[in-house]
Formats: structure tokens, C-alpha cells, sequence
């Protein structure tokens, strides 16, 4: 890949309260009642890879886990699922995070994809153990349309970044 | 005179000790969950805090459901109360005779000096959302252990069979559908009294396993519950069979049912409260070689 030579924005540091907020927006999304959660994107994971991949300093493996424990435990589902398969999505998010922001948009998509893949694999691998049902190749359908949803990602959640830094009064925004 | 890089270099312990140290600790919870069932307290506490945002992601749908009601034109309020008006016709003559019928066998049951099948004390409740689970066939219901709802109690919608509560927490219960992989429902043949179990199949089916290939069933026969687990009243619709096979290489015959209740068309359930006057459980079979005052105590328990 040819170095990217193109002008690459300087953003403004990142807010906490916004992280928070929005990974609280992706609960809220997740825990709607949905009918049919097969091939449903898991937005929590998305927003979780986004920020391990942009924020490795601020947020973490133990970050990860204990979203996985909300949702394991909203759910009924077994407890400790989805805090193993966060912690190991979170893991390999921040050890990618330098090779990742190299690629274009739907290349670092691509990438997102495989993690995604990989972490409902463990889910389905650690049910499968515990005697689950298999539920069927729609359940992987969520993380392709999860990462189509990474450029969407990337400009809503770097949105608050981009301000300018001296907001100038005849042209806000 | 050891040498440390300076304090804001430091970034804690490693991403890998991070990962082993967090991944050991979900695998402890796991096995704790599946194996043992410890961690129930812990998943109360946790769903009592992620409550507040359950209930804050369901006002949108209320809300939606709300403005859906009220913009009903009068001519489906009008085809619905014209529907429950012949509806309630038909169960009145049924009732009449109910009744009277109800009378003569609890007569008859003092005659026999059988014990008197007491009312079962029914709770209202209504179905928030299917479990965000695709391993397992689980629905979550607005009322629970303030409620007085118990683990282990049927739950009917008006046409039959749903499933069994599960797990009970402060506000919210959980019940597993009776076609989840792991439930089964002692059921009868209402055409001759058949007794057997159904399995859940996993695929919305239900399955009667262990029938002999010869056994008088046939398609379109119709399942009630039993009522000899104490957990479901008895004469309660359960499924018709859809498909019997016979293949003369297994001893079995497979025969899969269809459930009669529809958890996806239906918002409201009723949850039925176990039977008070179970006799009690029988005493585990000694073995043989068990000492005899053993065998007394549990003689006088009999």
C-alpha cells in the first residue's frame, strides 16, 4: 500500500463524557426489544472496537469486560459470555490499533470485520460448550453489517473532534 | 540500585497479563453460572442496575405502540368487539355446563377421597421483549419476585402452554419456552390418554421422544398436559402432532409436534402458581448395602 499522502486532519482531544455517552447510546440500542436478534448488528462491540482502535489509552480489557457482564446479565444469557468475547475483542483492537488507522475507511472495515467474526465465534464456541442451540449462520450476518457500519462510525464518533478550535462567530460550525 | 523509567511512562501491566487475568476470571464466572449456579446474586445485582436503562430502551417502542393504538380506526375496534362478542357466546354455554360439571367432580372426588384440586392462584404479566439470546428459546416477563413469582411456575398464554419460569429477579422474571432444547412437559394423548414426554426441539418444534414405532398416534392428534409433574395443571393444551415417522431400523417412532400457544403473537401471559397440596418426595432409593438405622428413619418418614 502506498504511504497515504493525502492531508490528514489534526483532531481535538478526545472527551470522556462522550465515550461514555455513547457506549451508554449502544446499550440503549442493544437492549431495545428486539423480536429477533439474529443478524442484528451488535452496536456495543462496534462502538467498543472503535474506541480501543482510537482511545487505547482510555479505555481497556477491564472496560470491556464488565460491558460484557451488563449485557450477559440483561440478557439471560450465561454469565460471562459476552465479557470473555469483549475482553478478547478489546485485546486484539488494541494491539491492531497502530496497523489498523494506516488503512483507508474500508480497509480498517475489513478489519473490524475479522474481529468481530472472531469474538461471535467464542460466543458461539463457549454456548456451544455449555450446550447451547446453534443459532444458525444469520448470527454472523450482525458483523457484516456491523463493519458496512464503520465509516458511519467513524464520522459520527469523531464528529465532537472535529470542531474547529476557535469557533468563529460568523461561521459556526 | 535499580532503574525505572519515570512514572509517566508507566501504563500498568501488560495487554496479554490484562487479557489472561480478565478472560480467567469470565471462564471462573461461567463455570460458576453453568455448572453451579452461584452466580445468581451477582446477575440480580447487575440486572437491578442495567433496570433503569432496560425500562429507558423500551419507552420508544411504548411509545410507538401507544400512537399505534390510539390512530386504530373504529372499524377494527368494531370487528374485534363483534369478534369477542361470538367469542364469549360460544364459552358461556361451555361455562353453563362447566359449573354443574365442576360441582359433581368435586363430589365425586370426596368420594373417592382423592385430594381436592385447589384453584391455582394466577398472575398477570406481560411480556417485555424474547431474550437477546439466540443459543436458547427465552422470554422476559414485567413481574418478578415482588410479584411473587417463583421459579419452577407454569406460564399460559389463552391457548395453551408457554414455557417455565426460570429465573426470577427483583422486577423482571425470565421463562424458557417449552420448545428450548432443554425443557420437557409431561403431555397425554386427549384422543386416548397416551401418556409421554415432550422435549423442546430447539427449532420451535416440539419432540416426543422414546414412543414405540407402534404406539396409536397419529397426525393432528392433539397434547394436553398430564398434570403428574405438579408444575403444569393437567388438561392444558400443549401441541398437535404434525409428523410421525416409523422407520422399522430404530425401536422409536419420531414424531414432532407443533405448539398450540403462540409466544410471538400474543403480549399478554398468565403465570400459574405451583400446587399446594403436592404430596411429598418420596425418599431416595437406599442402596442395599445401607446401614439398617438408616433404613428406620426413613421407614418412619413414610
Amino acid at each position: 500500500m502506498p504511504f497515504d499522502d493525502r492531508p490528514q486532519r489534526i483532531l481535538l482531544p478526545v472527551s470522556v463524557g462522550y465515550m461514555v455517552f455513547t457506549i451508554v447510546l449502544a446499550l440503549l440500542f442493544n437492549q431495545l426489544p428486539w423480536r429477533d436478534v439474529n443478524g442484528l448488528p451488535d452496536v456495543v462491540a462496534l462502538v467498543l472496537t472503535f474506541w480501543c482502535v482510537h482511545q487505547p489509552r482510555k479505555i481497556g480489557i477491564g472496560t470491556a469486560w464488565a460491558l460484557g457482564l451488563i449485557i450477559d446479565a440483561g440478557n439471560g444469557a450465561l454469565l460471562g459470555q459476552h465479557a470473555f468475547a469483549y475482553a478478547v475483542l478489546a485485546f486484539a483492537a488494541i494491539t491492531l490499533h497502530r496497523r489498523i488507522l494506516w488503512f483507508s475507511l474500508w480497509g480498517q472495515a475489513v478489519h473490524v470485520l475479522v474481529l468481530l467474526l472472531a469474538s461471535q465465534l467464542l460466543v458461539v464456541a463457549v454456548r456451544h460448550i455449555a450446550g447451547g442451540e446453534f443459532p444458525g449462520f444469520a448470527y454472523f450476518a450482525g458483523s457484516l453489517i456491523a463493519a458496512a457500519l464503520w465509516p458511519a462510525a467513524t464520522f459520527l464518533l469523531l464528529f465532537p473532534q472535529r470542531r474547529p478550535v476557535d469557533v468563529d462567530q460568523n461561521r459556526p460550525i | 540500585m535499580d532503574y525505572q523509567p519515570p512514572p509517566f511512562f508507566s501504563r500498568g501491566p501488560a495487554p496479554l497479563v490484562r487479557l489472561a487475568f480478565f478472560v480467567s476470571l469470565a471462564v471462573l464466572l461461567m463455570v460458576l453460572d453453568a455448572r453451579f449456579r452461584y452466580a445468581d446474586t451477582l446477575r440480580q445485582v447487575i440486572a437491578l442496575v442495567a433496570y433503569p436503562l432496560q425500562r429507558v430502551s423500551m419507552a420508544p417502542v411504548a411509545l410507538f405502540n401507544a400512537a399505534a393504538d390510539y390512530f386504530s380506526d373504529r372499524a377494527a375496534l368494531t370487528r374485534e368487539n363483534d369478534a369477542l362478542k361470538s367469542k364469549q357466546l360460544q364459552a358461556a354455554t361451555g361455562l353453563l355446563t362447566l359449573e354443574a360439571l365442576a360441582a359433581e367432580n368435586a363430589q365425586l372426588r370426596r368420594l373417592l377421597e382423592a385430594r381436592e384440586r385447589l384453584p391455582r392462584k394466577a398472575t398477570f404479566a406481560e411480556i417485555l421483549y424474547a431474550g437477546r439470546d439466540p443459543f436458547s428459546r427465552r422470554i422476559v416477563i414485567d413481574k418478578g419476585s415482588q410479584s411473587g413469582i417463583e421459579a419452577g411456575q407454569a406460564v399460559v398464554d389463552d391457548v395453551g402452554v408457554i414455557g417455565q419460569v426460570t429465573r426470577v429477579n427483583i422486577l423482571l422474571s425470565e421463562v424458557t419456552l417449552m420448545t428450548d432444547k432443554e425443557q420437557m412437559i409431561p403431555v397425554q394423548l386427549l384422543r386416548n390418554g397416551l401418556r409421554a414426554v415432550a422435549f423442546g426441539g430447539g427449532d420451535g418444534t416440539l419432540d416426543l421422544r422414546f414412543m414405540a414405532a407402534n404406539a396409536d398416534i397419529q397426525a393432528d392428534d392433539v397434547l394436553v398436559t398430564s398434570g403428574i409433574d405438579g408444575t403444569y395443571p393437567s388438561g392444558l393444551p400443549v401441541a398437535t402432532v404434525a409428523r410421525i415417522e416409523r422407520d422399522s431400523a430404530y425401536a422409536f417412532a419420531r414424531i414432532t409436534c407443533v405448539p398450540t400457544a403462540g409466544t410471538d403473537k400474543y403480549k399478554q401471559v398468565l403465570v400459574l402458581s405451583r400446587e399446594a397440596n403436592l404430596p411429598p418426595r418420596p425418599a431416595e432409593a437406599e442402596p442395599a448395602t445401607a446401614r439398617p438405622a438408616k433404613q428406620k428413619r426413613t421407614k418412619r418418614q413414610e
